[in-house]
């Protein structure tokens, strides 16, 4: 059962419009700021040019964090700011009142980074996203980035350097191995998204594509996925059925894991075929998707579409 | 929204319970088990027969892993003299490498009907859904009438189950029965935060009632901090449990090189490589995104518990993460003993070049390509080559 949102502009959302005073300036606030993991990225993401605007830390509302105001709800925060974009820095434990707050506070892109967030509070916070009109990246993301403009989530910044390749990677440091062999030759990226690492993502490899179709067909794809699950497997037969195509290889981690091992990732196991990597193989395989053995393979193979 | 499937849809393993403490719970719930109790010896095997449970009885082998049937894992007994016979045997013959944490003795019932029910995490329709067979039993898996109801968020259970009941044929004088037990497992699903929920079998007595033969529970542990009354039935290897406690995911296979990385798809995608060049990795250890001096050197401390690593791979993709810091903690662990092995490392990101300096007079190789890094491991170093690169 895939919910349809297809009219929901990522791109736009993460760059506004052009000719707004806010063009690709968008307000972004920074849910646990003040923890030891939230401060080193507030720092880091303002470093790249994000519009970190406003930070929430029930109990610390008045302070500021090096000139970003602190506010104790979500609400405060946004009336005085606007921002339309959050992420999510707070424990785990906290995950599901945090989300909660921001989405009845009209926050409309939700970048959840936590690690480790029951599965029940991420199917209800995606849920309640759902009837309000808003997207949740992650949980267990390092986020998004569209290179030279905004960087939302604990991705370094080196590897990405802006281009039109579309990154959508089930894995964080993957993604970020990705788009370093990608920048080291010529694909600079329009957009990266990490799907999450968890069993249940607030936004699937489907959504993602739908979320993005705004931008140019003959962008360059990228799939990063994993063992695990079926998301590569619903993904090509989205493809087959909506008629997506254009230059698209993929890459597959984890086909030499042992079956019924949680390798790393809390999604990334693979019980008989299913979520297998052979199965994803063949998914991509029928679509004639090339899938790269090794990330280095990606731009090479990428280079060949371009000459097909 | 209902579909006949032909494949069952298989889960990923999280906190299984073994069979009698799923039993634990479905006692918990009100869902008829029958009467069984645990033995981890012989003679408290002895002392339950004398006192609580009565002949005859299966012995059950309390393994984390599905085919016990098949495995020769499950016997019946038909009096005390087959249970000294059998129980030491099969409390020591392993199941796909598992070693049973004790065997559970169970009353034998006679049944009419065996009934395969099964709730479990839909990751891709993100909500759970219900399988129900009519042919309960050990070859589930290929067979080819269950039926399958998603639930969604706000639906009514109790219409659900008497709707997939009316599906899989099971007759109206049962329908209540069967339409009661699924709810109760549906309330341990929804209330235990579990993932899986599975009976197979549930058997269908000759009196109408419905009692489950098996259990297979598998609960969320990430929701373990709103269930205290849940962590007893964690369970962990000592390294796999020092190794949680630093925040790392470790898995140990066979092979003789380690593979550490920041990132559990890095890691993944490193074992790929390592196997594509000939290489049997013999640990998988991610050690997160935050890496320290102090997290490296912890992570070497669990792999300098597995015994047959010779050889250790790090691939670690640097930028938030400080590079010299981690080579220093690769350093100190050389310098106190803790690894004597040689290290093949692909350093890169944020201070490299000061990674290197560190780790210049070494064991250590450092390498820009983790291809470079892998063929050395794997295919030996050339005098040289690995400082050739720096």
């Amino acid at each position: 059962m895939i919910h349809q949102t297809y009219d929901y502009d990522l791109m736009r959302i993460l760059e506004g419009n052009i000719g707004d005073s806010d063009y690709r300036r968008q307000p972004v606030i920074v849910q646990g700021m003040t923890g030891s993991f939230g401060s080193v990225h507030t720092r880091l993401m303002r470093e790249y040019g994000t519009n970190i605007v406003a930070g929430v830390t029930p109990g610390k509302g008045g302070q500021t964090f090096e000139g970003v105001p602190i506010y104790n709800n979500v609400s405060e925060a946004v009336s005085n700011t606007n921002a339309k974009i959050s992420v999510v820095f707070v424990p785990a434990p906290h995950f599901l009142n945090a989300t909660m707050e921001s989405l009845e506070n009209g926050i409309k892109l939700l970048i959840a980074i936590p690690e480790h967030v029951p599965i029940r509070d991420s199917m209800r916070v995606i849920e309640y996203a759902k009837e309000r009109g808003a997207r949740i990246i992650g949980p267990n993301t390092p986020g998004i980035i569209v290179p030279g403009t905004i960087k939302i989530g604990i991705m370094p910044a080196d590897p990405f350097t802006p281009g039109k390749t579309i990154v959508f990677s089930r894995s964080g440091t993957l993604m970020y191995e990705v788009a370093f062999n990608l920048s080291r030759n010529g694909f600079g990226q329009k957009i990266c998204l990490g799907i999450g690492g968890d069993p249940i993502n607030g936004t699937s490899l489907i959504e993602a594509i739908e979320m993005v179709r705004t931008a140019n067909s003959n962008d360059p794809i990228v799939i990063v996925g994993e063992i695990g699950g079926d998301a590569e497997e619903k993904f090509v037969s989205h493809l087959e059925a909506s008629g997506i195509s254009g230059r698209m290889v993929a890459y597959i981690a984890g086909r030499s894991a042992p079956k019924e091992k949680k390798m790393g990732h809390a999604g990334a196991i693979v019980y008989g075929k299913y979520g297998s990597a052979e199965s994803k193989f063949e998914s991509f395989g029928r679509l004639g998707i090339p899938v790269a053995k090794t990330p280095a393979e990606l731009p090479l193979l990428l280079k060949d579409k371009a000459i097909q | 929204m209902n579909r006949i499937i032909n494949k069952l849809i298989i889960f990923f393993q999280e906190m299984r319970l073994l069979e009698y403490q799923g039993k634990e719970l479905f006692k918990e719930f009100g869902i008829p088990i029958p009467k069984s109790c645990i033995a981890f010896s012989i003679e408290e095997a002895r002392t339950l027969l004398t006192n609580e449970i009565t002949f005859p009885i299966v012995l059950k082998s309390q393994v984390p892993v599905g085919g016990r049937g098949k495995a020769g894992a499950i016997k019946k007994c038909k009096n005390m003299k087959e249970v000294e016979s059998q129980f030491t045997v099969l409390l020591n013959k392993k199941i796909e490498g598992e070693s049973p944490r004790g065997l559970l003795l169970e009353e034998i019932i006679t049944i009419s009907k065996e009934l395969y029910v099964s709730l479990f995490l839909n990751r891709s329709a993100r909500c759970f859904s219900l399988i129900v067979s009519a042919a309960g039993g050990m070859d589930i898996e290929s067979t080819e009438n269950r039926f399958i109801v998603d639930i969604i968020s706000k639906g009514d259970i109790e219409d659900i189950a008497s709707r997939i009941a009316g599906m899989a044929g099971i007759g109206s004088e049962n329908r209540q029965r069967f339409v009661d037990f699924v709810q109760r497992l549906y309330k341990l699903l929804c209330e235990k935060e579990a993932e899986l929920v599975e009976v197979n079998p549930a058997a269908l007595l000759k009196d109408g009632s419905i009692v489950a033969l098996d259990s297979k529970v598998i609960v969320d542990d990430n929701a373990l901090f709103r269930h205290p009354e849940l962590i007893k039935y964690e369970e962990a290897t000592e390294l796999e449990s020092l190794a949680k406690k630093n925040g790392f995911s470790f898995v140990q296979l066979q092979g003789n090189i380690a593979i550490i990385g920041n990132g559990a798809g890095l890691v993944m995608s490193t074992l790929d490589m390592v196997s594509d060049a000939g290489g049997n990795a013999g640990a998988f250890l991610d050690f997160g995104g935050s890496a320290t001096s102090e997290t490296i050197y912890q992570a070497l401390t669990v792999i300098s518990r597995v015994k047959s690593i010779q050889k250790i791979v790090v691939n670690l993709f640097g930028g938030i993460v400080r590079t010299d810091l981690v080579a220093q903690g690769i350093l100190r662990a050389y310098s106190n003993n803790l690894i004597t092995v040689p290290v093949f490392a692909r350093i890169s990101g944020a201070e490299s070049v000061k990674a290197k300096e560190i780790l210049n007079d070494s064991k250590a190789h450092l390498f820009d390509r983790i291809e470079d890094a892998i063929h050395a491991a794997v295919h030996g170093i050339k005098s040289q080559e690995g400082k050739a690169t720096l």
